[in-house]
């Protein structure tokens, strides 16, 4: 089965993780660890890191005009922050990633099934 | 904790509650052979306590008012159904006649156990089931503590309780041909509901904590029941040894390894309790598992309490305990304990025998590798990728912050 884990992150405490060199040193060394954990394990498919959702711009059409806002879909606190598709057994094992996140212990995962489009013919 | 009257008074309404629970539970599933119609029979009556004892004021005995409004509730049901044998026999075991005096509830808990540990129930269902039945915890609750979804665990939970149903599991004590195994699949259920409980300990996650506690509490009912069981008798030793240092495993929110906690912290009184258990356990002369691992613990308690070097000793137990359980988690600490006597080399050495399918994805093998690889000094790269997996499969925010310093220790 392909999980997509979404790593939720509050950017105003990711912030003050990262405000100084001293903190934002551990930060990057939990993530590197993280995905230096997940990725020899050889079940990550693809994945990327997001810049933050200040860089977004979401765009609607509503009644055939344009509605271009800054910012994200919508202004939560936790933001999706990156993302990882594996390729594991069952959703018991995608959770045990899941938990292992940095973004589960400041903010959230979330664990999505990828829909399967060979199965579906 | 304890000291805090009204954390006290909490507690004991909270076990009151939890006996009550478990004991109308595993009473009224035994003679119905339903968990389900029992769950659901005791749902109801404890909704209509809450409605009619504040108007009336609590029964004499609220045990048996509960009993047999969930008992009214289960003919009720039964008759519902049409299920007459079934209601006859069942009925004649359970109703006293109007008029009579309140039945008294006999303890059925340590049957419900057996049940909960059956060889016929899933492993995977075992302790969850034990919990939800015993103790009367939520799916959603338990759960979370197994790190599964809250559906997951729901159905799971449902099929347990099917399978009972479906398939006539005795709520019998088993004979003694069979006690030791059975037995055993129950302590393995309690310590598995023990272990969930540890690994979040100190974690910042409320919810997440106090299945130690309910683990406790259950070994605690099957002595209660079941007093002379050396194994059982080490399983508490061996929880209550663990919990004796909870307050000492955080300072601060800072993750502080075993070889550094104040002692001062340690529940001594806790400690010296689990100390007594595991003496009677030995009295008993019946060697296990669990007892060894409790004395490991002693071994571990005695040490930093007297100073003395007792790394042999610990060695020693660890090698018979590794023979008895060869567990992933005993052959790392039996690899630290080869460590400690014989130094780093000897310990990697042993880590290197383990299988690589066993160790890729567990914590304690590369956080062992890392530290010993660092004591040694010889191969920075080795030892920084160690680290790095350690740190990257840890779930614990204080424990990956504990890592990350200690990794730092040697790029200086």
């Amino acid at each position: 089965m392909q999980y997509m884990l979404m790593f939720y992150e509050n950017e105003a405490e990711v912030a003050a993780q990262r405000d100084t060199a001293e903190r934002a040193g551990p930060y990057w060394d939990a993530w590197n660890a993280y995905m230096g954990a997940l990725y020899p394990s050889g079940i990550v498919l693809r994945g990327d890191a997001l810049l933050p959702n200040t860089m977004a711009t979401t765009v609607r059409l509503e009644g055939g005009k344009r509605l271009v806002q800054d910012g994200p879909v919508a202004a939560t606190k936790e933001q999706l922050a990156g993302y990882v598709v594996i390729e594991v057994p069952d959703l018991d094992t995608a959770l045990s990633w899941a938990a292992r996140s940095p973004s589960s212990t400041y903010g959230a995962t979330e664990v999505r099934p990828v829909l399967d489009l060979s199965n579906q013919g | 904790m304890d000291s805090n009257p009204k954390e006290h008074g909490r507690r004991a309404a909270e076990n009151a509650a939890r006996t009550s629970y478990g004991r109308l539970l595993a009473y009224l599933a035994r003679a119905w052979r339903d968990v389900v119609a029992a769950e659901d029979a005791l749902a109801e009556a404890f909704a209509k306590a809450l409605d009619v004892w504040p108007k009336q004021g609590v029964p004499h005995n609220p045990d048996a008012w509960l009993m047999v409004a969930a008992r009214n509730r289960l003919r009720d049901g039964a008759r519902a159904r049409k299920t007459r044998e079934h209601m006859a026999r069942s009925l004649s075991v359970l109703m006293p006649t109007e008029g009579e005096e309140l039945p008294i509830i006999a303890d059925k808990r340590l049957e419900l156990m057996f049940v909960c540990g059956h060889p016929a129930i899933d492993p995977a269902a075992r302790t969850p089931l034990m919990l939800q039945t015993v103790l009367g915890l939520t799916a959603e609750r338990i759960a979370s503590s197994f790190l599964v979804s809250p559906d997951t665990m729901g159905r799971r939970l449902s099929r347990a309780k099917a399978r009972i149903k479906d398939t006539g599991i005795a709520f019998e004590v088993p004979s003694e041909d069979q006690l030791g195994e059975r037995v055993g699949n129950v302590l393995e259920a309690i310590y598995a509901a023990y272990g969930q409980g540890w690994d979040s300990t100190g974690s910042d996650d409320q919810t997440r904590k106090g299945l130690t506690e309910e683990a406790i509490w259950l070994a605690r009912v099957l002595l209660d029941l079941q007093p002379a069981d050396a194994e059982a008798l080490g399983l508490l030793a061996l929880m209550l040894f663990c919990e004796s240092r909870s307050a000492a495993r955080r300072a601060g929110g800072r993750y502080v390894p075993l070889a550094e906690q104040d002692t001062a912290l340690w529940d001594m009184q806790m400690a010296r309790e689990a100390e007594e258990t595991l003496r009677t356990a030995g009295g008993l002369r019946q060697p296990g598992r669990f007892q060894l691992e409790a004395a490991i613990q002693s071994v571990l308690v005695q040490s930093r309490m007297t100073g003395a070097d007792r790394r042999l000793q610990a060695w020693t137990l660890h090698g018979l305990l590794a023979q008895t359980a060869p567990t992933i988690g005993n052959l790392v600490g039996l690899a630290a304990a080869t460590a400690e006597v014989h130094g780093p080399e000897a310990g990697l050495h042993e880590l290197a025998q383990l299988p690589e399918a066993a160790t890729i994805d567990y914590q304690p093998f590369w956080a062992l590798t890392a530290q010993l690889l660092q004591q040694l000094g010889t191969d920075r790269q080795a030892t920084e990728r160690a680290f790095q997996r350690a740190i990257g499969l840890t779930e614990d925010g204080a424990v990956r912050a504990y890592l990350i310093g200690k990794s730092m220790q040697q790029a200086v």
